[in-house]
């Protein structure tokens, strides 16, 4: 008798774990226990964040923690192997790309804020970049009024070129401002003195400049056009369950100051493929953020 | 597919602060169809120009229009317009090449000269094989009739040749106009340009280009239209276009 009853409890509780288990599993989490994989988004030159080393391979600071998200999901699933498939995407492609499903999360440098938050989910946030402009230190132009009447580059398309216009308006500057394709266009524009300056996230600009011919030619301001902006790995909009595993990867990832680690390993350090180093120490207020993790897209949020 | 669709959003302002997204999407097509019109105008004078050369007697002019052909006919657009843009400058004398590179509109006269005269390989060709088409006894009664070589063009070879070619040169135009969407890599913000930006900025994807396809097929069903009035406008009984 006993062991019946023993049995029937058994029994009883495998039944409830399951029936849980199998009511929690919705949206991603289901597709990635059926399919045994999860794919990967990432960007072929979002140097550190997101590119590809010399063996074709992705790299970087928002690969690593998305491994460390992988990880976390395959703990959550208890599933012995997870497979992780890579998929390049770009500006363009990357919200049909999280629409129809090719891919689950999107590792690289996209920035955080209340209008694409109509459209796609955010992780806590990983990065804070203001806006700045780099120059050539031969132009002396140190302040964001030297840029009066001058020509000045911006990516078009991008939250940098509306901040620059919306301050060529409201400080009167008179700046001819040209749109370019690509990040690696408009600095092309500032080498070859087609524009005396580039708008963008100060971290772009800090890896172009590394990356150039002369590295030592360029500066970037200390005036920022914008308050600093958060970075968020990116996911599918209303899939609550999944993104309470990937917030909770996460905020363990931040808090536990790991993250410190591999933030080092990809701003402070020599960087594959060719050795450069971006010498951008962690500012004081993506410190906080690490103590402290939020999705918020708010800047305000990041004092 | 877990797509948030949102038609609303042409009406929405933009965030560069120039009305709506609709409005940044008119201004490209503006820009698209000044650029094709410049582009076309250029493409057919100095596509005519080079496709008469091809058919002239002197081989010094069939050679220059040969080698012109193949010069801008072999190279992609996209590349042509990277070296017109980033590589002249570069190779010109310093003073002049900071001269052209702050040029106001750069991209625009860039690209409307760039694409006219890539076009203008293919005017030529067409022309070119126009003008072989007429039976050789026209040239020689153009001479036989005291024509100099420039008036039996004029008065004879060049009218029967273009009527000829015009039904190509609609499609040449249409090609025209879509070519347009490569100024993009130097920086010109037309109509596929625009399309670019509202979808960054609001990353409304598919209302973006669905809106900058619906526009080039209308201004392409205008251009089709058009040009089959001036075909029967200029057809003459009896020819070969003519009924």
């Amino acid at each position: 008798m006993k062991h019946f009853r023993s049995i029937g409890l058994a029994l009883a509780a495998t039944f409830a774990v399951s029936q849980a288990g199998a009511q929690e599993l919705t949206g991603t989490l289901k597709n990635i226990k059926d399919t045994g994989a999860i794919t990967l988004g990432f960007r072929d030159s979002s140097i550190p964040f997101s590119y590809l080393d010399d063996n074709q391979k992705p790299v970087g600071f928002a690969m690593d923690i998305c491994y460390k998200i992988v990880d976390a999901v395959k703990k959550e699933l208890k599933l012995d192997k997870l497979e992780v498939k890579l998929n390049p995407v770009t500006s363009a492609t990357r919200i049909p790309l999280m629409a129809n499903g090719t891919i689950d999360l999107e590792c690289g440098s996209t920035t955080n804020n209340a209008e694409r938050q109509k459209q796609v989910a955010f992780t806590n946030t990983h990065f804070l970049t203001a806006s700045r402009y780099v120059f050539k230190k031969s132009s002396g132009l140190k302040s964001i009024d030297d840029l009066k009447g001058k020509t000045v580059v911006s990516t078009a398309g991008t939250t940098n070129i509306k901040q620059l216009t919306e301050a060529n308006v409201a400080k009167g500057l008179g700046a001819n401002i040209i749109p370019a394709k690509d990040h690696a266009e408009a600095f092309l524009m500032v080498e070859t003195d087609r524009a005396v300056a580039f708008v963008m996230d100060d971290i772009l600009l800090a890896s172009l400049v590394a990356g150039s011919k002369s590295p030592g030619d360029y500066d970037i301001s200390k005036d920022a056009f914008s308050k600093p902006e958060p970075y968020g790995i990116m996911l599918r909009k209303d899939d609550a369950a999944f993104k309470k595993v990937v917030d909770a990867a996460t905020a363990a990832l931040y808090t536990s100051g790991e993250a410190q680690k591999i933030y080092d390993k990809w701003f402070t350090q020599k960087i594959p493929p060719k050795g450069l180093n971006l010498n951008t120490p962690i500012s004081a207020e993506l410190k906080n953020e690490f103590a402290k993790p939020t999705d918020s897209p708010n800047p305000d949020d990041y004092k | 597919m877990n797509y948030n669709w949102n038609w609303g959003i042409f009406f929405q302002p933009n965030p560069m602060g120039t009305g709506s997204y609709l409005d940044m999407l008119l201004s490209g097509l503006a820009l698209t169809l000044k650029t094709a019109v410049l582009a076309w105008i250029i493409a057919l004078i100095a596509g005519s120009v080079v496709g008469v050369m091809r058919t002239l007697p002197s081989r010094g002019a069939t050679w220059f229009g040969f080698a012109y052909v193949e010069f801008f006919r072999n190279m992609p657009l996209l590349v042509q317009l990277f070296l017109w843009f980033f590589v002249l400058p570069e190779i010109l004398p310093r003073a002049a090449g900071l001269w052209l590179k702050q040029l106001p509109n750069a991209p625009f006269w860039t690209a409307a000269i760039g694409i006219g005269l890539f076009m203008s390989a293919r005017v030529a060709v067409q022309l070119q094989a126009g003008i072989s088409s007429l039976p050789r006894g026209q040239k020689m009664a153009a001479t036989a009739l005291g024509l100099t070589t420039v008036q039996g063009y004029r008065y004879v070879l060049l009218p029967m040749a273009f009527r000829i070619i015009l039904p190509p040169l609609t499609s040449e135009f249409l090609n025209t106009i879509k070519n347009t969407a490569v100024a993009i890599t130097i920086g010109l913000l037309e109509l596929t340009g625009q399309a670019r930006s509202m979808q960054e900025f609001s990353f409304q994807v598919f209302e973006a280009f669905t809106a900058a396809t619906i526009l080039y097929l209308l201004v392409n069903a205008v251009v089709v239209t058009a040009m089959r009035f001036l075909e029967r406008w200029v057809a003459i009984p009896g020819y070969i276009t003519g009924k």
